[in-house]
C-alpha cells in the first residue's frame, strides 16, 4: 500500500505531520513517541531573535479545545541552529521549519539563513499567528501581503514552501488562491481561530493577552470547511489542520480535498497521537481496499443536485 | 528511567476530607521511579471533555500503587471523584523535577495550603528515610478540610479557627519558628500562589532556604505546549517552564505576579 505524499521537492512517507507549535523541537516528546513514525515534523515557529512570549495565564481549557496564546516564544534562529537542527536531522522523517517574522525582509532573512543548512525538507511560513502584536496575523489577513511573501520566498528557495493560512478572514480561498498564483508549493490550513475566555469569579479575562487561539476538536467542523472551500479554488496541495484527534478525522479531511494533515493539540493530550493516526489511517486503507491512500484526496461524492455552498466558486467560474 | 504514557488500574478512591480524596492506581514503572515534588499527567476519561490532562503530584507510593490527593474544582476532578476500583485512567509520567531533599539543611519545614498538601506524604518518607527532622504546618479553610495523613510534627492552622492556630500557615510556622529553636531549617512549600507569594515574602525577609511547589495551567506537561512559564528573577530567559523546570524553584528564582490568581 502507497501512504507517501509528495509536496513540492519533499517527499512524505506518509500523510501525517506534527503541527507547529505543538511539538516543540521534537527533542521533547521523543521519550513519548516513535518520531520516525512521522510523516515529518513542523518545527516550533522561528523568529530571527528568540521570542521570550507573553506573561501567564497562555492557556485555557475551553469545550472539546483550548485557547493559547504562547506569543511564538522560540530560540531565535541562532540557537535553532545550533542547538535543535543537529537533533531534527538525525530524525528519520522530514523537517519543515515553521519561520514567523514581522516583515518581509525578516521572512527572507531567516529563510536564507536556513538555506545554507542541511537536513531541512521545506518550510512553512506562519503568516497566522493570532497572538503576537506586530506582523503575524497583519500578514495572513491581507492578500496582497501574503502574496508578497510568497513571492519573495519563492525566489530564494527550491524547497517546499507551504504558507499556512488563517481562518479569520472572509474568504481563505482567495488567500489560497494568492499563494498558488505566486508559486507556492502547498498551503496548510487552518491556524487557530480568535477566541477569548473569562473568569467570572476575577471579572477578567483568562489570558493575559484578552484573545488567544482556539484549537482541539471544536474547530475541526470549521477546519474541515475551509480545506473544502480552499480544495475548490487551487490545484495545489493542502495540509489539513484542525482538531485532528484520531484517523478518522484524519481521513475525514483527506476526503474533503486535502493531501496531508498535520496533528497539533492532540499531541498534547497524547504525544503518541500523531503516529498512532499514522498507523491508524494505514489500517482503515486496508480495510477499504484503497491501495494509494491518493486515491482518498477529494474523494468525497457529493449526490448531484445538491447545491454547493456559497463560498464555493471553483476555478473556472471565477476566471469568468 | 523511562516515562510512562499508559492506562492504569485505580485500586482505590477515598474521601479523605470534605470534597477531597485520596485515589490509588496499580504502576509498577511509575512506583518504582516517582521521586518527591514531581508529577504525573492524568487523562481522566477517552473522550474529547475535557480535552487536556490534568497534572497531579504524586502523594505516596505504596508497593506497586501510587496515590494521589486531589480536591473537587472543576470537569476532571468530578470525573475522578467518581472513578472505582478497576476502572481504568491514562498517565503520563514522571515529570518535573524533585524537592532539594538532598541540600544541606538541618530541618526541613514544609507549609502547606489546601491542597498543596499533596506532594509532602511522598516527601516526609523520604526525608524521616534520611533521618531528617521534619515539621508540617497546614493550612486549611476549615477543620473539616485538614488531610493529614502520612504526615509527621503538624501542626494545624484553619482559616475559621475550626481547629488548631486562627489565621494563615505563615502565621502559625512565624509564631513557631518565634517560641523555638529550629536547626537550620529549610522551608518546602506548597499551596494556592497568594499563599506561595507570602511564604517567599516571609522566607525572604527571616533569610530562609525556602523551595516552592507551583501549580499552573499546563497543556501537556513535558515542555510543548510552552503554556506553564513562571517569570525568573534572572538570567537571559524571562520566563521558566513549571513543568519540565519545575514545579519546585528556589524561592530566589521566581517572581509572582498580581495575576497569578489561584
Amino acid at each position: 500500500m502507497n501512504t507517501s505524499c509528495t509536496l513540492g521537492s519533499m517527499h512524505l512517507k506518509n500523510r501525517v505531520l506534527v503541527a507547529s507549535g505543538t511539538f516543540g523541537y521534537g527533542n521533547e516528546a521523543a521519550p513519548f513517541t516513535d518520531l520516525s513514525a512521522l510523516g515529518g515534523i513542523v518545527t516550533k515557529s522561528v523568529s530571527w531573535l528568540p521570542r521570550q512570549g507573553n506573561a501567564p495565564t497562555r492557556i485555557a481549557e475551553t469545550p472539546a479545545g483550548m485557547l493559547n496564546s504562547i506569543g511564538l516564544a522560540n530560540v531565535g534562529i541562532d540557537a535553532f541552529i545550533a542547538e535543535k537542527l543537529p537533533f531534527l536531522r538525525e530524525i528519520d522523517t522530514e523537517i519543515i521549519v515553521n519561520i514567523a517574522a514581522s516583515t518581509t525582509d525578516e521572512y527572507i532573512r531567516i529563510l536564507e539563513r536556513l538555506e545554507a543548512e542541511k537536513g531541512i525538507a521545506a518550510y512553512e511560513i506562519n503568516v497566522s499567528c493570532p497572538n503576537v502584536k506586530e506582523g503575524g496575523l497583519n500578514f495572513g489577513t491581507r492578500c496582497d501581503m501574503t502574496e508578497t511573501i510568497t513571492r519573495e520566498l519563492r525566489r530564494r528557495t527550491e524547497r517546499t514552501l507551504i504558507i499556512k493560512l488563517t481562518p479569520n478572514v472572509t474568504h481563505i480561498a482567495d488567500f489560497a488562491k494568492s499563494c498558488e498564483n505566486e508559486g507556492a508549493d502547498a498551503v496548510a490550513l487552518i491556524n487557530t481561530l480568535v477566541g477569548m475566555a473569562v473568569n467570572i469569579r476575577t471579572r477578567r479575562p483568562v489570558l493575559s493577552t484578552i484573545t488567544g487561539g482556539l484549537s482541539g476538536p471544536a474547530i475541526k467542523p470549521v477546519a474541515l470547511a475551509k480545506v473544502y472551500e480552499a480544495s475548490k479554488a487551487i490545484s495545489i496541495p493542502i495540509i489539513g489542520i484542525g482538531g485532528i484527534t484520531n484517523r478518522q478525522d484524519a481521513i475525514e479531511f483527506l476526503l474533503v480535498g486535502a493531501s496531508a494533515v498535520q496533528v497539533g493539540t492532540a499531541s498534547f493530550r497524547d504525544p503518541d497521537a500523531a503516529a498512532k493516526i499514522a498507523h491508524g489511517m494505514e489500517t482503515y486503507c486496508r480495510e477499504e481496499g484503497v491501495d494509494d491512500i491518493q486515491d482518498l484526496v477529494g474523494a468525497m461524492h457529493i449526490d448531484a443536485g445538491t447545491a454547493a455552498p456559497g463560498f464555493v466558486r471553483n476555478r473556472e467560474q471565477k476566471e469568468v | 528511567m523511562s516515562v510512562i504514557n499508559t492506562d492504569v488500574e485505580v485500586t482505590s478512591n477515598e474521601q479523605v476530607a470534605e470534597e477531597t480524596y485520596a485515589l490509588r492506581f496499580h504502576s509498577p514503572a511509575l512506583a518504582a521511579q516517582l521521586l518527591p515534588g514531581q508529577f504525573i499527567n492524568i487523562r481522566v476519561s477517552d473522550a474529547v471533555e475535557p480535552l487536556l490532562r490534568r497534572p497531579y503530584s504524586i502523594s505516596s507510593v505504596h508497593g506497586e500503587e501510587c496515590e494521589i490527593l486531589f480536591s473537587l474544582l472543576g470537569k476532571a476532578t468530578h470525573i475522578l471523584a467518581t472513578k472505582k476500583p478497576g476502572d481504568r485512567i491514562g498517565v503520563l509520567g514522571p515529570l518535573g523535577n524533585t524537592f532539594g531533599y538532598d541540600r544541606d539543611f538541618g530541618t526541613a519545614v514544609i507549609l502547606a495550603g489546601g491542597i498543596g498538601v499533596a506532594p509532602f506524604p511522598h516527601l516526609t518518607r523520604e526525608l524521616q528515610r534520611r533521618e531528617i527532622p521534619v515539621l508540617t504546618f497546614l493550612g486549611a479553610r476549615s477543620a473539616a478540610r485538614v488531610v493529614s495523613r502520612n504526615l509527621a510534627e503538624v501542626h494545624v492552622a484553619t482559616d475559621d479557627g475550626s481547629e488548631g492556630f486562627h489565621g494563615t500557615v505563615i502565621q502559625a510556622l512565624a509564631d513557631y519558628l518565634d517560641s523555638h529553636d529550629v536547626e537550620r531549617p529549610r522551608l518546602f512549600a506548597c499551596g494556592p500562589n497568594a499563599m506561595l507569594r507570602a511564604t517567599q515574602a516571609f522566607a525572604h525577609e527571616r533569610e530562609l532556604d525556602c523551595e516552592l511547589s507551583l501549580e499552573s495551567e499546563m497543556a501537556c506537561g513535558f515542555g510543548i505546549c510552552q503554556g506553564c512559564p513562571i517569570e525568573r528573577t534572572e538570567g537571559d530567559r524571562k520566563y521558566a517552564l513549571v513543568c519540565t523546570e519545575g514545579p519546585c524553584f528556589d524561592s530566589h528564582d521566581i517572581i509572582f505576579h498580581e495575576h497569578h490568581h489561584a
